[in-house]
């Protein structure tokens, strides 16, 4: 019964107002910075914790990472993630055709010991570096339908045991939501399935003692994926000329709220 | 159908349109596209799909399309990403192409993934610069952390593939008579095959876009995936457009303190937009909130109450014409980095704001 899900997690620094860059202008400078993983991971775990917890069968972690990522590994596992698996690389980060081949090799590799899955969740793209394609990439060489930007998935066969989806044929489908201009789309997939979720899929949940406890002790698979570089090459990392702007201080208190209104009127808002 | 005689190799451009509708983003797509097929000594094909496709020509020639194909298929009536790309890939072969660009929006990056994906090429997202020439990797600079950082890097691949961040290209006509200018629609109905561009009758120095229909073979695996339906949004003043966003965080302390920013917002016809500690407390909901992983505004006034100004919620406020910030914390990031400010606690200032807008209002 229930639903095998997959997480793909992100290790990546929580930069505060500014952020500053390491002397050879290849990395940022972590030196101050705490980790996590990165909004749109969170929400995906969330997800895979919140379907297991309705419709039964279990959620898995991975992460591609330096080893330090074990630490956000343990941190899906303390919201609730079953199993973690860390595919330790020497780099804070692979381009994106080394990331989608080593992730997509780890599921095959672990498809061929019998453990697959219904559902693969991804992070829309991470923060640091944007890339937007390794859940494509990976969904792709696993031929698995994916659909980006999800905000909203619900089970389609909600109350139809595993033995009725099997005998239909499958295992059922999903059906997602995502956020558009005007609106809403929705789309339905076939499962198993993968899908890259957003920020604003759920409310993700700080973690309990209980879970913090668990995800000290939990044991972590590890891999160590062989590097395939792609075509894209970081040459560099800069800062963006920002215009310099003097801050007017319209006032200390209360008091200031004529200036301010004097401010809304002078741009025509009032 | 005729066509333009349109030879050598090609840089393709995958237009986004709603309903016909190019947007701003689509026209800088076309002009950086101009611009990079002539450093490559390639021609710039511009690629839409999908219902009211035709419509969508009319303002590619002018803006630096030489060609367009307008790909027709029962099954690419809905967005359907995959299919989309097995589309793109199609052109790709049978036109020999150096590049594909698209926008860095959703769908613009969705789709190249796809393309990506397929061909195992690599893909660079969200470009500010590109660089290319003609048997060489592309020199480019590419957005990091929502633009709080730059990459240059480099792409190197039999065909490219990019996408370029919205508004880091400037749209512009041909011949230059200005930036997204165009008066309208000189040619509407024109239908396929030889269009003209919306500005043709201006005479020297525009161009004419020719088009041809191009109808993909796609299979079941790329049209499985596509949308079945659409839900409305329920109207209001989006954070998006709005022209003053109020906006709270963790300054605000509680989801009942918000009411006095609702209050104001009203007044001011604006809305009300949080940081990603409102959300993470509970206190909004994510849909309101501003940032990298929120929504991406730009309102003649933005008024950041109780926020300091992570680099996440930075990126999603940095567009705005005027920034005021209301802070009891006078080194906050907002505060040094906004227009205006106004030091205290918001709990003070922000009633007596609504006071002095109630008044000035006779309200």
């Amino acid at each position: 019964m229930g639903y095998d899900v997959l997480v793909c997690i992100k290790r990546v620094p929580a930069p505060g107002a500014r952020i500053n860059l390491t002397d050879d202008e290849q990395e940022i400078d972590t030196r101050h910075l705490g980790f996590t993983m990165s909004p749109h991971d969170e929400c995906a775990v969330e997800e895979a914790v919140r379907i297991v917890a309705e419709h039964g069968g279990s959620s898995t972690v991975l992460c591609l990472g330096p080893p330090e990522a074990d630490e956000q590994v343990r941190q899906a596992i303390s919201m609730g993630i079953d199993h973690g698996v860390l595919l330790a690389i020497d780099e804070i980060d692979w381009d994106p055709q080394a990331t989608a081949s080593a992730i997509s090799d780890t599921i095959a590799s672990l498809a061929s010991e019998g453990t697959t899955y219904d559902l693969v969740l991804f992070g829309n793209e991470s923060p640091d570096a944007g890339n937007y394609q390794v859940g494509v990439r990976v969904a792709h060489r696993l031929a698995l339908p994916i659909i980006a930007g999800i905000k909203g998935i619900d089970f389609t066969d909600d109350g139809v045991g595993e033995g009725e989806r099997q005998r239909a044929g499958g295992r059922g489908s999903i059906r997602v939501r995502r956020q558009v201009t005007d609106g809403f789309e929705l789309y339905e997939l076939p499962l198993p399935a993968a899908v890259a979720v957003k920020e604003g899929l759920n409310l993700p949940r700080y973690p309990a003692i209980k879970g913090r406890m668990r995800a000290r002790k939990a044991q972590v698979r590890g891999f160590e994926p062989q590097a395939e570089p792609g075509g894209l090459r970081k040459v560099r990392l800069r800062q963006p000329r920002e215009q310099k702007t003097e801050t007017v201080v319209l006032g200390h208190g209360p008091e200031a709220a004529t200036a301010v209104v004097d401010l809304f009127e002078e741009l025509g808002l009032m | 159908m005729s066509a333009a005689h349109v030879t050598g190799p090609a840089l393709l451009a995958f237009v986004e349109h709603e309903s016909g509708v190019v947007d701003e983003t689509g026209l800088e797509l076309v002009s950086a596209g101009r611009a990079i097929a002539e450093d490559l000594g390639a021609v710039l094909h511009a690629i839409v799909i999908g219902p009211g496709a035709e419509t969508a020509l009319e303002r590619l020639g002018a803006y630096g399309a030489a060609h367009a194909h307008v790909v027709a298929h029962p099954d690419l009536a809905a967005y359907a990403p995959a299919a989309y790309a097995e589309s793109i890939i199609q052109l790709m072969g049978t036109h020999e192409a150096v590049g594909v660009l698209a926008s860095g929006t959703e769908k613009g990056n969705e789709v190249l993934a796809h393309v990506a994906a397929r061909t195992d090429l690599p893909m660079a997202a969200n470009c500010t610069e590109v660089a290319a020439a003609d048997g060489a990797p592309w020199a480019l600079t590419r957005l990091r952390w929502g633009g709080s950082l730059l990459e240059d890097a480099e792409l190197d691949a039999s065909t490219k593939l990019a996408t370029l961040a919205p508004h880091a290209f400037q749209a512009a006509e041909v011949n230059g008579a200005g930036i997204g200018g165009v008066t309208s629609a000189a040619s509407r109905g024109a239908g396929i095959g030889g269009v003209r561009a919306s500005a043709a009758s201006r005479g020297a120095g525009i161009e004419t876009v020719a088009a041809t229909e191009f109808q993909p073979e796609l299979d079941g695996a790329s049209t499985a995936v596509h949308v079945v339906d659409h839900e409305p949004s329920g109207g209001g003043v989006s954070l998006a457009s709005a022209p003053v966003v109020i906006s709270g965080g963790r300054g605000v302390g509680s989801a009942e303190g918000f009411a006095v920013l609702e209050e104001l917002a009203g007044l001011l016809e604006g809305a009300v937009g949080c940081s990603r500690v409102a959300t993470n407390n509970g206190w909004r909901s994510h849909s309101d909130q501003v940032g990298q992983t929120g929504t991406k505004i730009a309102p003649q006034l933005y008024v950041a109450c109780g926020i300091s100004g992570a680099t996440q919620h930075w990126v999603g406020c940095k567009d705005s014409k005027n920034i005021l910030a209301i802070n009891t914390d006078q080194e906050a990031p907002l505060v040094t980095r906004g227009n205006y400010a106004v030091i205290g606690s918001l709990q003070e200032v922000l009633p007596a704001i609504v006071d002095e807008v109630r008044r000035r209002k006779g309200a």
